[in-house]
């Protein structure tokens, strides 16, 4: 394969300066296996990325030297254990630029932080009749815990409508918020189409009304970071592993003061502050909201996840991502009867696709066979599929560790596609 | 590793993907059943007419699917017409052990399945890419769950 890490002569993207895409693959053990005999091309980032020797190493220490159960016992391992959790924490405030660590609540994921809201803030706070602004481009996650929630209280889904580019329409927005309107939950970037919503504005708008918002950061915040403080959001939720950190840990960030209003979500151990069995006190936040024993070696790995990611620099990432983005929209372009669903002016390096008569899935197993990993489905998001009228797309996804030389095998695995259907 | 995909997708295979063959909602069928994949959100919806003494009399199919799922869902339908209910439950054991087993053997040995079974052996590959082997069995599970009277299935 032709490793290149700049675009070919004659293609203006502008330069990411100082971005040595080669040293940081060599922090990613597995992208130097092969797959079938041919170099692994992990296109597949957004359903769950790669993960960097920093996390893998912390989490090996974290069982070999240092593993405890964590806010108990006085032992030595107990404290160091404790103390390498909670640091992780101060290292998610950081990243997200939250004011304070108590805002951070550790999830098992991004879709149990969804769960944590609906559960805690939404049965508290809403009632029958009051409605929740969706929008047609989010995934599962973000439609299905509301149901739930419609069928428990009788509320109502509003869902803000897209055009055919995938870009939210914000005038139908504005006109959906109406004095019923309690939450707002769109998706920070959607997952299917790299749509990049303008979540600052959607935030103020939203606020104008008194109306409190839940920001879906599961892609976002992998491509652009964010600044909560700055976005003004209610809540923000991610999962670690999308966020080169492992499975089983998500992150809810909520503002202290609407946290500090909500209920316990589950009941359990490390929750509660007293205990006897006429009545219970709770912890204050975040630990209310984090009963049972939590992912203590997750946790601490994606906090190495994190520093990795400062310290190769967001912004570096960003425009490294946003040249792969033009380079493999151009050449993938250049395939005939190759369609992008998703052509937003302002989207981050998701290429949502199909190829002719070529069923997505029968793209996936044909270009699989040549090393190429690539997501094939409806993406979590069938309303979003139902809009565009498709069962399923093809989907790359580009990360920090991509290279221009893959977005020339995954182009070249495609005319192989044309190859065999004809 | 190209020719296991060469056996995969084979010229039958390709041209019933893209022709397929009952292709149709037949107005007198009084079996029907609907099976989805979740994992790919195919669906296919499979059209029987069974006659009172429990013979096929007509089989067709509609819906969205791979390749793999609507080449199958055609030749089946080409297949199981004049073939009692049991004969076709043997053919789906049949067919069922080829995609998921090496060292297949049909299940039943009566003339019908084996002469049936020969058209389904362009469907064989997908023993080597076990991720399609749900997009092979998707119309199958659902022409069983309409013999049975009809329902919705899912093949997680």
């Amino acid at each position: 394969m032709n490793e290149i890490t700049k675009p070919p002569q004659g293609f203006d993207s502008g330069t990411t300066s100082g971005y040595d895409v080669e040293e940081v693959r060599k922090d990613f053990p597995i992208l130097s296996r092969e797959i079938y005999g041919k170099p692994l091309v992990y296109l597949d980032s957004a359903a769950s990325a790669q993960k960097p020797r920093r996390v893998i190493d912390a989490m090996v220490t974290s069982m070999t030297e240092e593993y405890s159960n964590v806010h108990r016992g006085v032992h030595w391992l107990s404290a160091t254990a404790t103390t390498r959790f909670e640091a992780a924490r101060k290292t998610v405030q950081r990243f997200i630029n939250a004011r304070e660590d108590r805002e951070i609540v550790f999830t098992r994921s991004a879709t149990e932080a969804v769960n944590l809201v609906a559960s805690s803030w939404g049965r508290t706070n809403l009632r029958e009749g009051d409605e929740i602004v969706i929008s047609q481009m989010e995934h599962h996650a973000n439609i299905v815990p509301w149901q739930m929630l419609r069928t428990e209280k009788g509320i109502v889904l509003k869902i803000v409508p897209i055009d055919e580019a995938g870009t939210l329409l914000m005038d139908e927005y504005e006109k959906l918020l109406g004095p019923k309107t309690k939450l707002v939950a769109l998706s920070h970037m959607s997952n299917a189409l790299g749509t990049i919503n303008p979540v600052k504005d959607i935030v103020r708008i939203a606020h104008d009304k008194g109306i409190p918002v839940l920001i879906d950061g599961c892609q976002g915040i992998t491509h652009l970071g964010v600044d909560v403080q700055d976005l003004g959001a209610d809540f923000y939720v991610f999962s670690g592993h999308k966020l080169y950190g492992p499975t089983g840990i998500g992150v809810l960030y909520g503002r202290a003061e609407i946290l500090e209003g909500m209920p316990p979500y589950q009941g359990g151990g490390d929750m509660i502050a007293r205990v006897t069995f006429e009545e219970t006190t709770f912890k204050g936040i975040p630990h209310r909201f984090e009963a049972g024993t939590p992912a203590i070696v997750e946790v601490i790995g994606l906090g190495a996840a994190l520093e990795y990611l400062m310290e190769l620099g967001l912004d570096r990432v960003a425009a490294h991502e946003r040249d792969l983005l033009a380079y493999a929209t151009a050449q993938l372009l250049e395939i005939p009867g190759l369609r992008i669903y998703g052509t937003s002016p302002d989207k981050a390096s998701i290429v949502s696709f199909t190829l002719g008569d070529a069923h997505p899935h029968d793209i996936g197993t044909i270009i699989d066979r040549a090393g190429i990993a690539v997501r094939a489905g409806h993406h979590c998001a069938q309303p979003l599929m139902d809009f565009y009228n498709v069962p399923a797309t093809a989907r790359a996804s580009f990360a920090l560790y991509n290279t221009f030389g893959e977005v020339d095998a995954l182009v070249a695995s495609l005319h192989r596609v044309r190859e065999i259907f004809g | 590793m190209m020719d296991e995909l060469r056996d995969l997708y084979q010229e039958v295979i390709l041209d019933h993907g893209k022709s397929p063959r009952n292709f149709r909602h037949p107005e007198d069928a009084n079996r029907e059943a609907r099976g989805d994949n979740p994992m790919c959100g195919d669906k296919v919806t499979v059209f029987l007419k069974v006659s009172p003494g429990g013979v096929v009399e007509d089989a067709a199919f509609e819906g969205r699917g791979c390749a793999i799922s609507t080449a199958s869902a055609s030749m089946m339908t080409e297949l199981i017409v004049g073939r009692t209910e049991a004969q076709v439950k043997s053919l789906f054991e049949s067919f069922h052990e080829m995609c998921t087993k090496e060292d297949h053997e049909h299940v039943h040995h009566d003339g019908l399945d084996d002469e049936a079974m020969e058209k389904l052996q362009v469907l064989a590959g997908v023993r080597q890419f076990p991720m399609r082997v749900k997009c092979a069995t998707l119309a199958w599970h659902t022409m069983d769950a309409a013999l049975a009277g009809g329902t919705r299935i899912s093949t997680e």
